[in-house]
This record gives C-alpha cells, sequence and structure tokens, in this order.
C-alpha cells in the first residue's frame, strides 16, 4: 500500500510539534523516521495510522489488498500486549471482531506463530515471558491481520542490544521473504540503516523533514560493521548531532 | 591483597511480604486459649466476660434449637440480596463515569454527596419507603455497597492501561470489545479490592438494619442479647459476624486467586 503525506502539520495546547511533513511512502518498502527526541516522529506515525487526527494537511493512503484485514497495522514500543491472555489469546483478540470461522482463526493463529518462532510458547502469559519474546508476540499479532502497512514505533527501543540484534534480523528475515510496506520510527541510527529504504531525518520540534537519505543496499547484503552503513550513520549524526543536544537541552513542557 | 578480609555484612532483607501458613489460626488459637483460661481460673470475672466454654455451650443449645438458622438464614439472605443490587448498580454507574465523560461530569458530584452520609440515618426513611418487611434492609444495604462500588469502579477503569486500549483502537476493535475484553479485565483488580470495602459495609449495616425492625437475623439476636446483658449469646452473636467477615474475606481471596492468576 502506498501512503502519501501532503503538508502535514500538527499542535498540542498551542504548541506545533510538526510542520509541513510532506512524504512519499512507497509499496513495500520500510521508511525509517529518525529524530531527536520530542521531534514528534511518534505523533506523525499515530497520524499516519489514524490515531490521531492531523492540525494540518492530510494523509492519504492506496487502497489496500482485498484480503487484509487491518491494512495500517502497529507494533509498540511497550508491545501492549494483554496480561490476563496467553500469547495465542493475544494473537486471536485482533481477529475475534471479524467473520471468520474458529477454524480459520485457529489456523492463522498458528500460521503466524509459527512464522515467529512462537509455537511452543502459544499457552504461556506474557509475564513469562522476555522482552524479545513478548515484541515477537506483537509482531506476530500484527502479522495476522495481514496488513499492508506496517507502523513500527520504535519497536527495539525497550529491548537490550543483543535482543535487539536478534529482533532485527527476524524483521530482515520476515521482509526478505515478503516485502511490507513499513514506516519504522526510532531514534536509533543503526537499526535506520539496517532496515531503512529511505530514512527520513527530522528536525527537533517543530519536526520538519531535515534530510532524506536513499540506501540501495538489498536489506540482507546489510550487516553490523558494513563500512558504506557506517558512512552513512556518521552523516546522519552530522545531521543530528546538534539538533539532539538542543533538545536534550529543553524543558519538557517547551518554555 | 591485605589479609585483614571480612565478609561483607548483608544488609538487603525484610519488606518482602512472605507467605506464612497457620500463623493466622495460631493467633486465634492462642487469643482464644487465653480467653478460655482467664475466665475459668476467674482471674477475668465472668461479669466481666462469658467463659468461652459457655458461649460454645451457647451455639450447641442455638443448633439443638433450631434458632441457629432461623436467625443465620435470614441475616445471609438479606445479605446476599442487598450486596447483590448495590453491587450490579454500582458497577454499572462505575462504568458509565469511567467510560462516559457526561455521565462523569453529571455523576462523580452526587457520589461525592451520598458518599459520607452516614446510610443507618436513612433506615426510617428507607422503612417509609419500602416498608419495615425486607425491602428497607435491602434498601439500606444496597445504599451501602452502591457508593464505594461506583468509587472503586471508576478509579479501575481510569488505571486501565491506555497503551492497551490504543493497541485495540489500532486493531479496529469495536467498542463493545474494548469494553469487555481491555477495560473489564483492567479493571477487575481495583474491581475486587473495593469489594472487600463493600461488602465489609454490607455486613455492618446489615446488623444494624436488623437491630431497628427485625424479629429474626444475627442483628436482632445481638440486640436482644445485649438488652438483657446476656453476654454469652452477646459473644454468639458477634463471633458469628467475625465468621461471616472471615468467610467472605475467604471467598474474594479465592476469586482473585482465580481471576487474577495473569497478575506477577
Amino acid at each position: 500500500m502506498d501512503l502519501m503525506l501532503q503538508s502535514v502539520g500538527h499542535s498540542y495546547n498551542g504548541q506545533t510539534v510538526l510542520e509541513d511533513i510532506s512524504l512519499d511512502i512507497p509499496s513495500g518498502q520500510i521508511v525509517c523516521l529518525i529524530g531527536p527526541s520530542g521531534c514528534g516522529k511518534s505523533t506523525l506515525l499515530r497520524l499516519i495510522g489514524g490515531l490521531e487526527q492531523p492540525g494540518a494537511g492530510r494523509v492519504l493512503a492506496s487502497a489496500p489488498p482485498a484480503d487484509s484485514l487491518n491494512p495500517l497495522t502497529y507494533i509498540f514500543q511497550d508491545f501492549a500486549l494483554l496480561p490476563w491472555r496467553t500469547v495465542a489469546g493475544n494473537v486471536a483478540l485482533v481477529l475475534e471482531d471479524h467473520a471468520l470461522s474458529a477454524s480459520e482463526r485457529a489456523a492463522i493463529v498458528q500460521d503466524v506463530l509459527a512464522r515467529t518462532k512462537l509455537s511452543e510458547f502459544a499457552q504461556a502469559l506474557p509475564k513469562q515471558l522476555s522482552g524479545g519474546m513478548k515484541q515477537r508476540v506483537a509482531i506476530a499479532r500484527a502479522l495476522a491481520v495481514r496488513p499492508a502497512a506496517l507502523l513500527l514505533d520504535e519497536p527495539l527501543s525497550a529491548l537490550d542490544s543483543q535482543t535487539r540484534e536478534l529482533l532485527l534480523d527476524d524483521l530482515v528475515d520476515l521482509w526478505t521473504r515478503q516485502p511490507f510496506t513499513g514506516v519504522y520510527v526510532t531514534h536509533n541510527l543503526y537499526e535506520a540503516t539496517r532496515l531503512g529504504a529511505r530514512i527520513v531525518v527530522l528536525s527537533r520540534r517543530p519536526g520538519r523533514i531535515r534530510d532524506i537519505v536513499d540506501i540501495d543496499r538489498p536489506l540482507a547484503e546489510r550487516a553490523i560493521g558494513d563500512p558504506a552503513l557506517e558512512a552513512i550513520q556518521k552523516r546522519l549524526w552530522g545531521a543530528m548531532r546538534d539538533e539532539a543536544l538542543a533538545a536534550d537541552r529543553e524543558l519538557a513542557d517547551g518554555r | 591483597m591485605a589479609d585483614d578480609l571480612n565478609a561483607v555484612p548483608f544488609r538487603g532483607g525484610g519488606f518482602r511480604p512472605e507467605r506464612r501458613r497457620g500463623v493466622g489460626w495460631l493467633v486465634f488459637v492462642v487469643l482464644l486459649g487465653l480467653w478460655e483460661l482467664l475466665t475459668a481460673t476467674g482471674v477475668i470475672s465472668n461479669l466481666t466476660l462469658p467463659r468461652l466454654s459457655d458461649v460454645a455451650m451457647t451455639y450447641v443449645y442455638l443448633w439443638e434449637s433450631g434458632l441457629l438458622f432461623k436467625h443465620v438464614i435470614p441475616s445471609l439472605q438479606r445479605f446476599a440480596v442487598g450486596s447483590l443490587m448495590g453491587l450490579t448498580a454500582g458497577v454499572a454507574v462505575g462504568f458509565a463515569i469511567g467510560l462516559f465523560s457526561l455521565a462523569r461530569a453529571g455523576l462523580v458530584p452526587l457520589v461525592a454527596a451520598l458518599f459520607p452520609i452516614p446510610k443507618i440515618a436513612l433506615l426510617p426513611l428507607f422503612v417509609i419507603w419500602f416498608g419495615i418487611d425486607e425491602g428497607s434492609k435491602y434498601a439500606l444495604i444496597a445504599f451501602g455497597v452502591f457508593t464505594p462500588t461506583v468509587v472503586a469502579t471508576y478509579g479501575g477503569v481510569d488505571n486501565v492501561d491506555r497503551g492497551l486500549i490504543r493497541m485495540g483502537q489500532s486493531f479496529g476493535l469495536s467498542w463493545m470489545s474494548i469494553v469487555r475484553k481491555i477495560v473489564l479485565p483492567g479493571a477487575l483488580p481495583a474491581l475486587l479490592s473495593g469489594l472487600r470495602v463493600s461488602l465489609a459495609i454490607a455486613i455492618i449495616l446489615l446488623v444494624a438494619a436488623e437491630m431497628l425492625g427485625a424479629q429474626h437475623g444475627i442483628g436482632a439476636y445481638i440486640l436482644e442479647a445485649g438488652s438483657l446483658y446476656d453476654l454469652e449469646r452477646l459473644f454468639a452473636g458477634v463471633i458469628m459476624l467475625s465468621a461471616l467477615g472471615v468467610a467472605v474475606s475467604w471467598g474474594i481471596g479465592q476469586l482473585e486467586r482465580r481471576l487474577l492468576a495473569w497478575r506477577s
């Protein structure tokens, strides 16, 4: 599914957080949004998925494939799993409102748990799982509704660096097997260069597009310590450093 | 390395409740044993405190004469019916306040105005409205249970993780599904701890209602014993109330263990 932002702007309580964001997100590609904390990148993601209404401009999407149950599907930083449901129950939750037979539903749950290597944990409760496993459950849940675009809100930020590396590989595998449209919000330059076909750098508040970097190298060929990727990270950091420094010194309420 | 090495003292213990089986029983047994010992030996005069064994004999009498059930059954019925009415209305209003801004704006001040009224003061009013029979007793207990249940329920709904609700919306779940599958289970811990308070209030009001106009019931039994200064029977009645309180608390504990097993 193609997504298009047309001069999107947003403000909270009279304070502008996003200004004049125009962006194309082509089908089958992952676009990474990076920027210093408080630049409105998570807000932008909520605007893209319709969880918030833009104060200005428009968010447009092409018609999703007919078999998609929930075209714009989120993966959250804090996993957002129901603690009282098992792994299988958490995945089933998002299917229960759709007209599916019990056997179809069970088949989907089984399929996505197998794809995320969670089959043996189907009956476990979230509290029994590590952070990485919880995020895998959230990924399985997102895949269950056959999304046309995945909206990932710092999905690896709550995880330790080893787990993060493993999940990055999983995401790359998933994309390689079946390329999906993705918007990936992160503050981590390395994650952005591993996953992004295009990296959009936002300035600090009010967030504007500062730079757009395209990376041609296929996802499967990118790895830790790749000098080309590191050069891009260095360039991005050069663009962001002063902004990050200024953002760090800002008071939360902006006064 | 120096050779004056000492073990580092441990200083991280405590501040962590642990499960100690049987201690609760032990406290009961020791207290009751002390009671029997001191009254039997005459250290405490029987005019001050009846002998435990005499209180026990009162139970034997109550059981053999069938009076026990004559008093306990109506009380249990009033407790159950009144509480159920109050809980149903309280949970419904609490959810309305938690889910709809209009209900919140309109009802929260009203609940705040009703909460501090001593419900016993309203019993004469309820007698006029609902009659001297069971109606006024049900109404008193229901009303007493209602307000704390409302407050506990909307507090619980307010505390449901907004991130989970946002997740439900982002997957296109219907409003009803979000309420049933996310808000209700999320509010359940607060609901159950509110239930403890509500049912304790229900027991207090049960006795109050029965003291002011009932032939049978634990409250009536205690009032009658009290006015005759019959301490054995007074204690027998009070112990029934304690037993009811312990049973209710145990029941809620079981509910919590079964329904909230997902909590870490």
